[in-house]
């Protein structure tokens, strides 16, 4: 089945008519069955136009109405991102995809809090968004590198997620569904939310999580593996050589007070029974070496 | 974004929080100018760097006189405080606060951050205020306490006189601390502060709390709504290296390795740094291009990581998606020729266009060399500065 989003997804872009809106919403149509999956896109200022054949709606609300589309991607800046979201949690679709980077953790705090009690799932922000190969991409990574298959990845980082895709790939190993979740400190789905998923979902056999430098999520969702997880999983964390205190690009990926460093990371997965390995060139090695 | 402690205490001033009457100084003489204005007979003579731990290092006098004040003022001026904040290299203090002294009955701490997992603003309190706070939570973990705020509500009475009940304030002062508590959130929530530390807030003998030291920390992507709080920005406090690395909107920073790295995306280039370390050698930095690089980008990437004089060798990792190889490779080219680079160059290109990459860089006629993936790169570069280190010290 692939988690969260297969070619049956229909999407509304938010900030379709932006440069970077544009340009990804042309490659994710391109991709697949990016031609049935992407048939809305909102900007109130722009309502009754159209996107190289999309259709463009005023509100998020009214886009889902129309088009009978249950998914968003958001690529409006970082100002206005958090009440985009906000808006499509409003309109009650079932998953948001924020691709922007910069919103202010403040902002997050206010739409998370918001968000609490909605059944509206939401990946990000600062994330290079999800992909279940070979159906659709909804997001912003190159969707050549991947290939149909039984592994799930899920990752705070962009192109180390492609690193790690492309390892696969070196090893024969297709993807069930691939998910940035984002390098912000304050986002939606956790490591932990993606894993139960994968741990459901009938066509992925084997996960591959990678993490990096700052917070517990890493942890929480070994901890959860440990007692609940059906399925071999190999972890990677990012950020063994970081600095403490030092914002390593990421406004997430920070050691801040001892806490939240790859060797407290890896130790606890190690301790949860998770094979970890410690070279990023050997992830996709390491996950063959799992599988059963 | 960090700021000095006497900012710090400014903004808190215009949230009702009573801090001591000080002044900030950049001399000797307006030190001691600042000390006659304040009046009264005792003074504190603050070293303003944006590292913690100034105290123990020596940046924090008590003088009880005038020459006193000129004294330490002289003798902190101009002197490189090292603390557990600063690293070994320490931190040059060229600001001082002169304050007047306070009598203090009792110290607590004050903190507030953002809780990640709970995603809610955590107010940290503890009656043992004027220490490490990481050292209390370890030793003592019963008296910190906690309150997770919700954003829309913001920090109700009721929690907030709980915690100060907590942290021991007498019930004649709980009212005071509640609202005292209240502006400090005031002041977190409305200036997007990421931390807010008085340690130690303290009761003074006649029972007025006070701010005696402030730190604040903001949100970078959030300085856009602030900027009077953006132009408090002191350059001197930061690495030359990664201020010119903002102006070109890279992220950057120094370590004290000696292989650059050049690489797009901040989880790929912590991966690029621990692969080094995995094969033996030391990164020299942490160079994030971003994922929509132009050439001119990279070229100025580049030339930054060579101003580092410890530079012995580079490695370059890309994965290329919506940046391509063959304009990644493009800047290399150029940069590399108009810098007359001396040092040995890796290049591990993958991804978009990446044939077309390897093409420019085989054809450029430069020393480059290629890598087939990142343990392959990171052994090459490793190796390439080990050499280059030994032929530099055979010439010497």
């Amino acid at each position: 089945m692939s988690i969260l989003i297969n070619r049956d997804t229909r999407v509304i872009t938010q900030g379709i008519t932006g440069k970077t809106g544009q340009f990804h919403t042309r490659m994710c149509r391109d991709y697949a069955y990016g031609k049935d999956c992407f048939v809305a896109g909102v900007n109130p200022k722009k309502a009754g136009e159209d996107f190289e054949g999309i259709p463009v709606f005023a509100t998020v609300r009214e886009a889902k109405q129309a088009t009978g589309a249950t998914v968003s991607v958001i690529y409006v800046p970082p100002p206005f991102a958090a009440a985009a979201i906000d808006e499509a949690v409003d309109a009650e679709l079932d998953l948001v995809i924020c691709i922007t980077e910069g919103i202010p953790v403040r902002d997050m705090l206010r739409t998370c809090y918001k968000m609490q009690g909605r059944e509206t799932r939401l990946i990000g922000p600062n994330c290079p968004g999800i992909i279940t190969p070979d159906e659709i991409k909804i997001g912003i990574m190159p969707g050549y590198i991947h290939k149909k298959g039984r592994i799930g990845v899920v990752s705070r980082s962009g192109t180390l997620t492609y690193e790690a895709v492309a390892q696969l790939m070196g090893q024969g190993l297709g993807q069930s569904t691939c998910i940035g979740i984002g390098g912000d400190p304050v986002n939606g789905l956790k490591h932990l939310d993606v894993m139960k998923l994968f741990n459901d979902d009938d066509e992925t056999d084997a996960v591959l999580m990678v993490g990096e430098i700052g917070g517990s999520d890493e942890e929480d969702c070994a901890r959860w593996v440990r007692d609940n997880m059906q399925k071999p999983l190999v972890g990677f964390i990012a950020g063994l050589t970081a600095p403490p205190g030092r914002r390593m690009g990421h406004a997430g990926a920070v050691i801040s007070g001892g806490k939240g460093t790859a060797q407290e990371k890896l130790a606890v997965l190690e301790e949860c029974g998770i094979k970890v390995t410690r070279n990023p060139a050997e992830m996709g090695k390491v996950l063959k070496s799992v599988l059963r | 974004m960090k700021i000095h402690e006497y900012q710090a205490k400014d903004i808190l001033r215009g949230f009702g929080i009573n801090t001591p009457r000080g002044i900030a100084c950049f001399s000797i003489d307006e030190a001691v100018t600042a000390a006659e204005q304040l009046g009264g007979s005792a003074w504190v003579v603050k070293a303003q760097i944006h590292a913690g731990g100034r105290g123990k290092g020596g940046g924090v006098k008590l003088a009880k006189s005038l020459d006193e004040v000129k004294q330490f003022a002289a003798k902190i001026l101009g002197m490189t405080l090292v603390t557990h904040q600063t690293g070994p290299q320490g931190q040059v203090v060229r600001r001082l606060l002169i304050e007047q002294g306070v009598d203090i009955a009792k110290e607590l701490y004050i903190g507030l951050v953002v809780d990640r997992s709970s995603r809610r603003v955590c107010l940290v309190a503890s009656s043992e205020g004027g220490m490490d706070i990481e050292e209390v939570a370890a030793a003592t973990p019963e008296k910190i306490h906690k309150v997770f705020i919700d954003p829309l509500v913001g920090l109700t009475v009721q929690s907030a006189e709980d915690v100060a009940r907590k942290i021991g304030i007498e019930d004649s002062a709980v009212a005071e601390t509640r609202t005292l508590l209240q502006d400090l959130y005031q002041a977190y929530d409305s200036t997007d502060a990421s931390l807010l530390e008085i340690n130690p807030l303290i009761l003074t003998a006649e029972g007025r709390l006070v701010a005696l030291d402030a730190k604040m920390n903001f949100d970078d992507n959030a300085l856009f709504r602030h900027p009077d709080i953006a132009k408090l920005r002191d350059l001197d406090e930061e690495d030359p290296a990664e201020i010119e690395a903002s102006r070109h909107d890279l992220s950057y920073i120094s370590l004290d390795g000696n292989i650059g790295c050049l690489v797009n995306g901040a989880g790929l280039a912590m991966a690029t740094m621990d692969i080094i370390k995995l094969y033996g050698g030391n990164p020299a930095n942490f160079l994030d291009v971003g994922g929509g690089a132009t050439a001119e980008k990279v070229a100025e990437a580049f030339k930054l990581m060579l101003r580092n004089p410890n530079l012995q060798a580079i490695l370059i990792n890309i994965f290329g998606g919506i940046m391509k190889c063959d304009v990644i490779a493009e800047g290399v080219v150029a940069a590399a020729r108009e810098v007359k680079l001396k040092v040995p160059l890796v290049v591990r290109l993958e991804g978009t266009n990446v044939d077309l990459g390897k093409k420019i860089l085989a054809e450029s006629g430069l020393p480059i060399i290629s890598a087939g993936n990142m343990a392959d790169a990171a052994e090459k570069a490793v190796t390439a500065a080990a050499s280059a280190a030994e032929s530099a010290m055979g010439g010497a």
